[in-house]
C-alpha cells in the first residue's frame, strides 16, 4: 500500500532501450544544454526508438533529423560540445561511425589535449552494436577496440537496464568524449529492475556480477549474458564464476580486473568481437603485468572469429556467434584445468 | 590636411561601406604585422631555432578583410592555418604568435603542442583547429547550431583553403548549415594549390563558390587581394545570417607567393614567372597604394608604422626566445578533466 509520508524509491522493470529513453528524456529535462541528434531521430523516434516521443516533448530544435552524414553529426557535435552544450549524437549503427572517424578521434578525442586544456567536448555518441539480428556486415559489427587506444576518449558499454541508464546519465554529464555503445541485441531482450529516482553509474568502473572461487570471467555487452547462463549451469558441475562486467572498455577499470583475476587464478576474457586486437587483448595484457605469478594456468579468450564481419546466412551467423553453450565449454574446459 | 585631395572614387569605396579612415589604416596595420611576424617566422626557420611554420603570405587582406567586418566580441572563429591576419584581428598579440612560433609554455593556443599557426584560443573566440583541412567547418555549424538552439545571435565564420573545399566534411557542414539557415560564414582562401595541385586538378567547376547554390545559399567570389572587398562580402554575409537569412560561401582569390609550408619548395612544382607573379600582386602594397592616394598615408607615416611594427615583432621574438618550455612531463596534462575542473573546466557561457 503506498503511504504518502514515507520515503519511497520506486523501482520498474524495464527494458534496455526504455532505459536508454528514460536517461536521455530525463538529462533533456534536467539541462537544457542537453540536445540529440542524428539520423531518424525526430518525427520516426529513432530506428530503435529510443528517441520516441522526444520530437513532441522538447521540439525540433533539440530533437534534431540531420541528414544522413555522419561527419556532420560527429564535427557538429565537436563544435556545439566545445561552445558549452551537451550534444548526444545517435549514429545508427555503429559501423556507420567509420565516415566519422576523422571526427571522433582527430577532433573530439584531441580537443582538449591539443589546446593546453582551453577547449572540451562534453559530448555524447550513442550507437547500437553487435549481432545476431541478421544485420549482416553492416548492421552487425563490433567496432569499440578501434577506439579503445584513443586516449581522450572514454567508451562506455553497458549490458543491463540499469547500467544503460546510469551510465548514459554520466556520460552526458561527463566533461569529456564518451562513446556508448548499446547491444542492439539486449535492446528489447534485456529487462530489469530500475528505479525512478535520478541515479548514475561512474564511467571506469567495473562491476562484480558474481561472486566465484573457481574461474574469473571477464565480459561486457551481450556475452556478459551468456557468461550468467553459463555460470549457472557451471554450478552443476561443481565449479563457481567470479565476473566482472567491465561496464567502461576504456580507460580500463585495472583495479576491478587484477583484484578479480587474483581471486581464482584462471581467468577467460569472452567478447563478440573478434580477437585479434580486441578489448580482451589488453585486459589480458594487464592481467599478465599485474598479477602474472598468481595466475595458475593461461589466460584463455573466446571470441569471435578473426573474419572481416558477421555474415548474414543464419548458419554462418549462428557460426560466428557466441551463446551459452560456447561460453559454457569455455568456462568448463578452464575450471577443469 | 590628409585627405583633401582624394579622388572620388577612393573614398567611396571605404567610407561608403562605413569604415572610418582610421579603421583602414588599423586593417593595414593588422595586415603589416601577419606579414611581419610571417617573414620572422620564415628567417627563424632558415637559422634552425624553429622547425615549421606554414605561411599566411598573400592572404592578409582576404583574412583582415573578414575579421574586421565580424564583432570580434561576440563572434566566433573556426579559422585554418594560414589565417594569422583573422587571429591578429581576434586579440591575438605578436608575443602570442611568436610563443605559437617557437611552442612555448606560454602559447595561449596550445601550450607548445601544436605546430605553429593552429590558432585557437577561447579567450580570443578562436575554436582549436587541427591539421586536418576542412575538420574545422563542421564546428563553426555546430558553434551556429548551439546559438540557434539557446536563442543566442552570433555569427560564425570558418575559413579553409581551395584544397579543403574537396573534403566531405566541407560538403556535410554546408549541406546542414543550408538546410537549417544557420548563421555561418564559409570563407575559401583560394590561392589556387593544394601544396602542389593546381585548382584544374582540384575543381572540376569554375569557381568554388558556385557549389553553393547546390547548399541553396548564395556563393560570392571575390578579389581576395583586396581587404575592402572581402570586408564587404563578409559583411554583408554577417549582416543577412543575423537577419536569419542563412549561410553564405565566399571565395577570397588570393595569391600564395611563398611555399605551402617551411618544408615544401615551392620550385618543383611553379615556374619562376608564376611566383614573380604572385609577388606582384602583393595586397600590402596595393592596399599601401590605395591608403596613400587616398591621403591617409604617406611615405615618412609609412615607415614609422612599419618601424614600429618591426619593434614589437623584435621585442616579441626576444620574449617567445627565451620563455621557459613547458616541463617535460607535462606532455601527460589535459587528456581528461580532472576532478574539481583542473583541465580548464571553464564554458565559455553556459
Amino acid at each position: 500500500m503506498f503511504m504518502p509520508w514515507q520515503e519511497v524509491s520506486l523501482v520498474t522493470v524495464i527494458s534496455f532501450i526504455e532505459a536508454v529513453s528514460q536517461a536521455l528524456r530525463e538529462e533533456m529535462q534536467r539541462d537544457r544544454r542537453v540536445f540529440v541528434l542524428g539520423e531518424d531521430v525526430g518525427v520516426r523516434g529513432g530506428v530503435f526508438r529510443a528517441t520516441k516521443g522526444m520530437l513532441e516533448e522538447f521540439g525540433e530544435k533539440r530533437v534534431i533529423d540531420t541528414p544522413l552524414s555522419e561527419a556532420a553529426i560527429a564535427g557538429i557535435a565537436v563544435g556545439a560540445s566545445a561552445f558549452g552544450l551537451r550534444p548526444v549524437a545517435e549514429i545508427q549503427f555503429a559501423d556507420y561511425m567509420m565516415t566519422a572517424v576523422n571526427q571522433i578521434v582527430n577532433e573530439a578525442a584531441k580537443m582538449r589535449y591539443r589546446s593546453n586544456g582551453d577547449w572540451h567536448c562534453p559530448m555524447v555518441i550513442r550507437a547500437p552494436f553487435g549481432g545476431g539480428v541478421h544485420g549482416s556486415l553492416y548492421h552487425s559489427q563490433s567496432v569499440e577496440a578501434m577506439f579503445c587506444n584513443i586516449p581522450g576518449l572514454k567508451v562506455v558499454v553497458p549490458s543491463t537496464p540499469y547500467d544503460a541508464k546510469g551510465l548514459l546519465k554520466a556520460a552526458i554529464r561527463d566533461e569529456d568524449p564518451v562513446l556508448f555503445f548499446e547491444h542492439k541485441r539486449c535492446y528489447r531482450l534485456i529487462k530489469g529492475e530500475v528505479p525512478d529516482s535520478d541515479y548514475i553509474v561512474p564511467i571506469g568502473k567495473s562491476s562484480i556480477r558474481r561472486e566465484g572461487k573457481h574461474i574469473t570471467v571477464i565480459s561486457y555487452g551481450l556475452s556478459l549474458h551468456f557468461v550468467l547462463e553459463a555460470a549457472t549451469r557451471l554450478e552443476e558441475d561443481g565449479y563457481s564464476a567470479h565476473i566482472v562486467d567491465l561496464r567502461t572498455l576504456y580507460p580500463l577499470d585495472k583495479e576491478t580486473i587484477v583484484t578479480a583475476a587474483r581471486k581464482t587464478g584462471k581467468v577467460l576474457i569472452v567478447h563478440e568481437d573478434n580477437k585479434e586486437g580486441g578489448v580482451g587483448g589488453e585486459v589480458a595484457a594487464v592481467i599478465a603485468e599485474e598479477c602474472f605469478y598468481e595466475l595458475d594456468a593461461p589466460i584463455r579468450r573466446l571470441c569471435g572469429p578473426d573474419v572481416p564481419a558477421m555474415p548474414y546466412n543464419p548458419v554462418m551467423e549462428q557460426f560466428f556467434m557466441l551463446n551459452p553453450d560456447k561460453v559454457y565449454q569455455a568456462m568448463l574446459d578452464l575450471a577443469e584445468l | 590636411m590628409m585627405g583633401d585631395n582624394l579622388d572620388l572614387k577612393t573614398e567611396i569605396k571605404h567610407r561608403l561601406l562605413g569604415l572610418s579612415d582610421q579603421q583602414v589604416l588599423d586593417i593595414y596595420r593588422a595586415m603589416v604585422l601577419a606579414r611581419k611576424v610571417d617573414e620572422r617566422m620564415w628567417l627563424l626557420n632558415r637559422a634552425g631555432k624553429i622547425p615549421f611554420l606554414v605561411s599566411c603570405q598573400g592572404h592578409e587582406a582576404a583574412q583582415v578583410g573578414a575579421a574586421y567586418a565580424l564583432n570580434q566580441s561576440n563572434d566566433f572563429l573556426c579559422p585554418y592555418y594560414r589565417d594569422m591576419g583573422m587571429a591578429i584581428v581576434f586579440g591575438m598579440t605578436a608575443k602570442e604568435l611568436m610563443l605559437a612560433a617557437f611552442a612555448k609554455a606560454e602559447d595561449p593556443n596550445s601550450g607548445g603542442r601544436q605546430m605553429p599557426c593552429h590558432y585557437g584560443s577561447k579567450q580570443n573566440r578562436i575554436l582549436s583547429t587541427s591539421s586536418v583541412v576542412a575538420s574545422q567547418v563542421p564546428h563553426a555549424v555546430g558553434i551556429a547550431l548551439s546559438g540557434s538552439i539557446m536563442g543566442e545571435a552570433f555569427v560564425v565564420l570558418t575559413s579553409f583553403g581551395d584544397g579543403a573545399s574537396s573534403q566531405g566534411e566541407f560538403h556535410e557542414a554546408a549541406n546542414f548549415a543550408g538546410i537549417h539557415r544557420l548563421p555561418v560564414i564559409f570563407l575559401c582562401e583560394n590561392n589556387k594549390y593544394a601544396i602542389s595541385v593546381p585548382y584544374n586538378k582540384q575543381v572540376a567547376s569554375e569557381s568554388i563558390a558556385a557549389r553553393a547554390s547546390g547548399y541553396g545559399f548564395p556563393g560570392v567570389v571575390v578579389d581576395g587581394n583586396n581587404p575592402l572587398d572581402v570586408y564587404e562580402a563578409v559583411k554583408e554575409a554577417a549582416d543577412r545570417a543575423r537577419r536569419g537569412g542563412g549561410p553564405t560561401l565566399i571565395e577570397a582569390v588570393v595569391d600564395r607567393p611563398v611555399p605551402h609550408s617551411s618544408d615544401d619548395d615551392d620550385r618543383t612544382y611553379r615556374t619562376s614567372e608564376e611566383i614573380e607573379e604572385a609577388k606582384k600582386n602583393d595586397p600590402i602594397l596595393s592596399f599601401s597604394r590605395y591608403l596613400k592616394e587616398a591621403g591617409l598615408l604617406d611615405e615618412r607615416t609609412e615607415l614609422d608604422m612599419h618601424e614600429r611594427i618591426e619593434h614589437e615583432v623584435d621585442e616579441a621574438t626576444e620574449y617567445a626566445e627565451r620563455a621557459e618550455d613547458a616541463a617535460p612531463e607535462d606532455a601527460l596534462k589535459h587528456v581528461y578533466a580532472l576532478a574539481g575542473g583542473e583541465s580548464g573546466d571553464r564554458h565559455l557561457i553556459y
